[in-house]
């Protein structure tokens, strides 16, 4: 039986009943209830707030956040951007929050990496392959993160000092200073080629989508990889010699006590990129396992019985629906390491964290500091929940 | 673990300020008096809680038996022996560089007695009340010996290993800019942990307090390997601190300080205190020794409060001599000022 019109007493209002001052009447009850309950916490709230404004009277202890735009006049190692201790705390700020966002961001492409290739290893057929995988995983899982960094700090400081440095070739150093590699004296020019790599990705990338959608149409499908190679590799090079092919390389050399020149990775940004990555990608490689254990044997014989080559087994069937059950626990794993680089006070790398407790205990300002902190972790996880969030609603199975 | 360390001392402060009216809310409600009642919250207590060094030879450090020993430990027995008469009657807890003042602010600790400098933005913007100098102090390095550096000036370049969140950090950075040297920070909270990074070779210099330097030295199983350059390049006038708006207590900590002076000054020992406070007939020890007048009374004490400390920790020589002595420190500034140093003791009247 089809209904093909709406029930017109469907769009009937119900009847309006007065409200009646009684408790028995539950809108009345409910609003009471409302009202008490926002009551009560804006109370507590406020209770919280002017006991902390008094005991900071009391204590005569400075409040704002004027402090900011003093001088910090403290030292900071590793700065992406420009820094010297004649800056405003402000700007000292700044340069922890880039250094936690340097650490994160590494931190997270490479723990999916390995935490996935590890994931598959542990389900390899090759059985030594596999039992590594479950070794690791087992070990790095159930050691704490902090004890892990002191050790991988602790190794990075039994590297010899810079004068019996490492010296594989020529302007590579290794020394308990961190890891020198020779670079270039950076000009526009560079710029102008790394603005055109970024140009040509996001050309391939619409050229991909072009592609795929035309062979949605004909079935035909249509090789990426040359418009990728002339795009991403040859017109940045086509820009570069355009402008001169500048190249004077920045080699490092001890000169007194330290090697001038080159970049340097500091050995406390690696001991926490390590523990970081090794950890956290324990924890990735048993859900990329769990993901693809998840999709049912089926889909895999249908898959091959439809003559689909392995790898486009995995490409085109198995990972989609694997990613499905990864994405969201994926999440957590991406803010905890987030997270977790706060350890790096123990270890002497610079971040957020550090260098708010500097300052913090320096102008005494505990309350502001502590703020910032927050308001920085909060932030940043809320900005990869978000991504995530839309990551992971895209990819859902889309049900009709 | 030290971070969850610092983390629960932030807590703590959080807890005090958003909760601590809670603890005494009569007293908050009648400010500063608020504040000011330390005394009667340690007397109500029973013990004195003293912040101390996480570990620093000489100056506080728990000795084989779990026994808090050295300069800044003999004080707080000192305070303990000022107001209960019993050295005993203290409990102290460690605190890093960086959580030291969120421990005193929020109440963790009652004094904080841990090689702390006295600057204006110390005693007025953090809420604290500097007592009064206990040690003369000034920054220094520490290099290898291997290094062959002999003075600060050749430091050019150098990786620089230091504490955050102290005055080290910022007269570091005060006189790299004035002399033009360029350095690479690197900054460890612990203090066990920076030196160790030092030791290892991570820096080239150590830096902080000469007598921290000449403590950590001390320490190293082959202290000719490290060597403590000459120049200084700040005055660190050491002072034990506690809160703001708390003059009582402050006066307490203060005058317990200038009566181990005044102690040295009159040849009063821990051996000869008790003999002194019946025989000696100059009126100036009568009167700090409690024998005539009522200073310990003005002071909201036992009026043997004098008596009980000397024999408790001795004069200020011997406090000095048992704990900095024996890791190679002079008295030099810190010797009294008639003996060419600059520890004076107002008088006892």
């Amino acid at each position: 039986m089809s209904q093909t019109t709406t029930d017109p007493r469907l769009l009937r209002a119900p009847p309006k009943r007065p409200i009646k001052l009684s408790w028995a009447d539950e809108r009345v009850r409910g609003i009471v209830w409302q009202v008490l309950v926002v009551g009560i916490l804006g109370g507590i709230i406020y209770w919280l707030w002017s006991n902390t404004v008094h005991n900071l009277e009391v204590r005569r202890i400075a409040t704002g956040f004027g402090f900011l735009w003093r001088e910090a006049g403290l030292p900071i190692a590793e700065h992406v951007i420009d820094y010297n201790p004649t800056d405003t705390y402000f700007r000292a700020l700044l340069v922890g929050l880039l250094n936690t966002l340097k650490v994160a961001v590494v931190g997270i492409v490479l723990a999916t990496v390995l935490g996935t290739l590890i994931g598959i290893a542990r389900l390899s057929k090759n059985w030594l392959v596999a039992k590594i995988a479950a070794a690791y995983v087992e070990v790095i899982r159930d050691l704490p993160l902090l004890l892990q960094l002191l050790f991988w700090y602790a190794v990075l400081q039994g590297l010899p000092g810079p004068r019996q440095a490492i010296n594989p070739m020529e302007g590579v150093f290794l020394s308990n200073r961190g890891l020198k590699l020779p670079w270039i004296e950076w000009q526009d020019a560079h710029t102008y080629a790394v603005l055109g790599f970024v140009l040509g990705a996001v050309a391939t990338f619409l050229y991909r989508r072009a592609a795929r959608a035309k062979q949605m149409q004909d079935g035909q499908p249509r090789r990426v990889w040359p418009v990728a190679l002339g795009l991403m590799i040859a017109l940045p090079l086509a820009i570069w010699v355009a402008f001169g092919a500048p190249w004077t390389p920045d080699i490092p050399a001890l000169r007194g006590f330290n090697f001038r020149g080159g970049v340097n990775i500091s050995p406390e940004f690696f001991a926490l990129l390590l523990g970081l990555v090794l950890y956290t990608a324990g924890f990735i490689a048993e859900i990329v396992r769990a993901g693809i254990l998840a999709v049912p044997h089926g889909q895999w014989e249908a898959a091959q019985a439809l003559g689909l080559r392995p790898r486009q087994v995995l490409n085109q069937i198995v990972l989609p629906q694997a990613l499905r059950v990864i994405i969201p626990p994926m999440t957590s794993q991406f803010l905890n390491l987030t997270k977790n680089s706060s350890l790096a006070v123990a270890i002497g790398y610079q971040d957020i964290v550090s260098i708010a407790n500097t300052t913090l205990n320096q102008t005494g300002q505990a309350i502001e500091g502590i703020a910032i902190i927050m308001l920085v972790y909060l932030t940043i996880s809320l900005s990869i929940s978000l991504f995530m969030n839309w990551y992971n609603a895209k990819i859902a199975l889309v049900e009709r | 673990m030290q971070p969850i360390r610092t983390w629960l001392a932030r807590g703590v402060l959080g807890a005090a300020m958003l909760g601590g009216v809670a603890a005494m809310p009569a007293a908050a409600q009648q400010a500063p008096a608020g504040a000011a009642n330390t005394f009667d919250a340690v007397r109500a207590r029973g013990t004195l809680i003293c912040g101390v060094n996480t570990g620093l030879a000489g100056f506080a450090q728990p000795d084989s038996q779990g026994v808090w020993r050295g300069f800044d430990v003999d004080y707080c027995r000192a305070y303990a022996a000022a107001i209960f008469g019993d050295p005993n009657k203290v409990r102290f807890v460690p605190t890093t560089a960086q959580n030291r003042f969120t421990a005193l602010q929020s109440g963790e600790v009652d004094v904080l007695s841990r090689n702390t400098t006295w600057t204006l933005s110390r005693d007025t913007s953090l809420g604290f009340d500097f007592t009064g100098t206990n040690f003369f102090d000034g920054q220094g390095f520490m290099v290898k010996a291997s290094a062959g550096v002999k003075a600060a000036k050749e430091l050019d370049g150098a990786t620089i290993c230091v504490q955050p969140g102290t005055t080290t950090e910022q007269n570091l950075t005060d006189w790299a800019r004035a002399n033009r040297i360029r350095f690479t920070p690197v900054v460890i909270e612990r203090l066990e942990e920076v030196v160790s990074a030092f030791v290892a070779g991570r820096c080239d210099a150590y830096t902080t307090d000469a007598s921290g330097l000449a403590a950590t030295r001390s320490a190293q199983a082959r202290p000719a390997d490290y060597v403590i350059l000459p120049d200084l390049i700040s005055k660190e006038p050491l002072s034990p601190l506690v809160r703001q708006g708390d003059a009582r207590f402050a006066d307490i900590i203060r005058w317990t300080h200038f009566l181990l002076l005044s102690a040295e000054e009159f040849g009063i020992t821990q051996a000869n205190v008790q003999q002194m406070a019946q025989s000696d007939t100059r009126p100036e020890v009568q009167r700090m020794l409690g024998r005539n007048g009522e200073l310990g009374r003005m002071l909201g004490l036992d009026n043997l409060w004098a008596v009980n400390v000397i024999r408790a920790t001795g004069n200020y020589a011997e406090v000095f001599d048992r704990s900095l002595k024996p890791i190679g420190l002079q008295r030099g500034a810190n010797g009294l000022w008639n003996q060419g140093g600059l520890q004076f003791s107002p008088p006892f009247r």
